[in-house]
């Protein structure tokens, strides 16, 4: 799809050529208008955290302590984006289920079924607040749950407790993004591929969805950094991440200025870290398609 | 090749088509024309399916599109629809575009369809476009690589719905000299339009469809020239 497809027939619109002279020198006249010196000032106070959390002797006990936590943190995020990812894809595409009305009895009740316990799903979620909804899953349902299927309560740890919890929050989020990505392709895109015999889910896979990853792209990634930084509630579950940490030692040591000061360095270095790696993957994969609309 | 009988279609209290009778013969060119929302793309896009009867049969080549256990893909891949947006898949290149039923619906090797690609685009007159991407092409071009696009499935039946109203006019007859050739070779076509032109040229029968009904039908130069109904005569009197 991008070898020689890249190879473009028709001439592209000439960057710089259009601008005039007077519009180049009111450019340079109001560069320092344009000049993001937000970096400059959001660089000096994350340099300056960084600092007192890695350079001042009075934090290394503060920083050895949580940075132990980095670790904890970072598998949560990923395991729960993974997860609410496929959560909600799955969800949200279920949201928007149709079947022909062709199809059989059995497929069509299936679809509507689908519907439905996606959009409850995902209207009940997203109604509840996160703290409450960790404390509600992690301590009510998932008990409930491997009580019900006869397992010792401890199968399912502290870590996967608050893990699946995250997950199962972030799966409804994540599928209102899969279906606005989806809703936003213009229906002659699904009737073009129905029309040349694809099927409905063939058309989806081929034709929709890939397309719908542009403008899908985006939103999930902040998603995935809202995820990391409501990790930090898992604290409250007993899993030993960085905020968990941060609170014991602080309340332990009454060192809070070391302990916040270094937990909010971690958070933040992590996710702008987090952000810029995302805003790189965005602009490759619009940079590969250039022969695409938009 | 085409029969609809009793055709109604209602979206909601809107009752877009009231009772459509119709016979399109193998090979026949039938012209649909009519005032906009007069219901005649929905005449159309019940024919493949796209819009389901709410009343009354449309079968294509003898399979009933409304029973149960119609293979409505199947049917499809049969008929080709050409749509006034031409609807290219704009994340594929113009040889992704024509290939993707052939191999995912007829089974067909990348070679395979590669070919049969180059040899419509041969006859629709833009060879040299297979790499190009949707957005890199004219409006004319882009309709040009959708009815390619139909053609590969080697369809008994064309549709084409008003496929020059969203082109500029340079470009119109192009895509409608692509049309001429086809109705030529002996295609079966439905093809709703504004382009009197083409109707005269091509046509074997035209129809006028108003509120959602056939009012006239008929030798297009007939119905032009000596219209029965004054419904038709008014419409024509506006248009040519």
């Amino acid at each position: 799809m991008f070898g020689e497809g890249t190879r473009v027939g028709v001439a592209q619109a000439p960057r710089d050529e259009g601008i005039s002279h007077s519009e180049k020198r009111l450019d340079a006249d109001s560069r320092w208008e344009t000049f993001p010196y937000w970096i400059l000032i959001l660089g000096g106070i994350v340099g300056y955290l960084g600092y007192l959390a890695l350079f001042d002797e009075a934090y290394d006990i503060a920083w050895s302590r949580i940075s132990e936590g980095i670790g904890m943190t970072i598998r949560i995020t990923l395991w729960a984006f993974v997860i609410s990812l496929s959560l909600g894809v799955v969800l949200g595409l279920g949201r928007i289920a149709e079947a022909d009305q062709t199809a059989s009895p059995p497929v069509r009740i299936a679809a509507t079924i689908g519907r439905n316990l996606s959009r409850t799903y995902i209207e009940f979620v997203r109604g509840v607040p996160i703290l409450p909804l960790i404390f509600f899953l992690a301590l009510v349902i998932i008990p409930d749950v491997t009580d019900m299927v006869g397992v010792s309560r401890q199968t399912v740890d502290e870590f996967w407790r608050g893990v699946i919890a995250l997950s199962i929050i972030y799966g409804a989020y994540i599928a209102e993004v899969i279906r606005g990505g989806v809703q936003g392709i213009p229906r002659g895109q699904m009737e073009a591929g129905r029309s040349v015999g694809l099927s409905r889910l063939q058309t989806m896979r081929y034709v929709v969805l890939p397309q719908a990853m542009r403008s899908i792209i985006p939103p999930l990634g902040n998603d995935f950094i809202a995820i990391l930084k409501d990790s930090s509630l898992l604290s409250v579950l007993a899993v030993a991440d960085v905020t968990r940490i941060a609170r014991q030692y602080s309340s332990g040591s009454f060192k809070f200025r070391e302990s916040y000061v270094v937990l909010v360095f971690i958070y933040v270095t992590l996710v702008l870290a987090l952000s810029f790696l995302l805003t790189k993957l965005e602009e490759r994969m619009t940079r590969d398609r250039k022969g695409e609309r938009g | 090749m085409i029969r609809v009988r009793g055709l109604h279609k209602s979206f909601g209290d809107v009752h877009a088509v009231r009772g459509v009778d119709l016979d399109v013969a193998p090979g026949e060119v039938v012209v649909v024309v009519g005032p906009s929302g007069c219901g005649k793309s929905t005449i159309l896009r019940c024919l493949n399916g796209l819009e389901r009867a709410t009343h009354g049969t449309v079968e294509i080549d003898g399979v009933d599109l409304s029973d149960r256990g119609t293979d409505i893909d199947a049917v499809r891949a049969e008929t080709g629809m050409v749509f006034q947006q031409f609807n290219l898949f704009p994340h594929l290149t113009v040889e992704g575009n024509i290939t993707l039923a052939l191999r995912k619906v007829l089974g067909k090797d990348k070679a395979e369809a590669a070919l049969i690609a180059r040899r419509q685009l041969d006859k629709v007159g833009i060879p040299e476009k297979v790499d190009a991407y949707p957005r890199q092409l004219s409006g004319g071009q882009q309709q040009r690589v959708a009815i390619a696009r139909s053609l590969a499935m080697n369809p008994k039946v064309m549709l084409f719905d008003e496929p020059t109203s969203a082109l500029d006019p340079e470009m119109i007859k192009e895509v409608l000299d692509v049309m001429l050739a086809l109705a030529e070779q002996g295609m079966t076509m439905v093809v709703v339009t504004h382009e009197m032109g083409f109707a005269r040229a091509a046509a074997d029968r035209l129809i006028f469809v108003d509120h959602g009904q056939i009012v006239e039908s008929g030798d297009p130069v007939d119905v032009f020239e000596n219209p029965k109904e004054a419904r038709t005569k008014a419409f024509f009197d506006q248009i040519l």
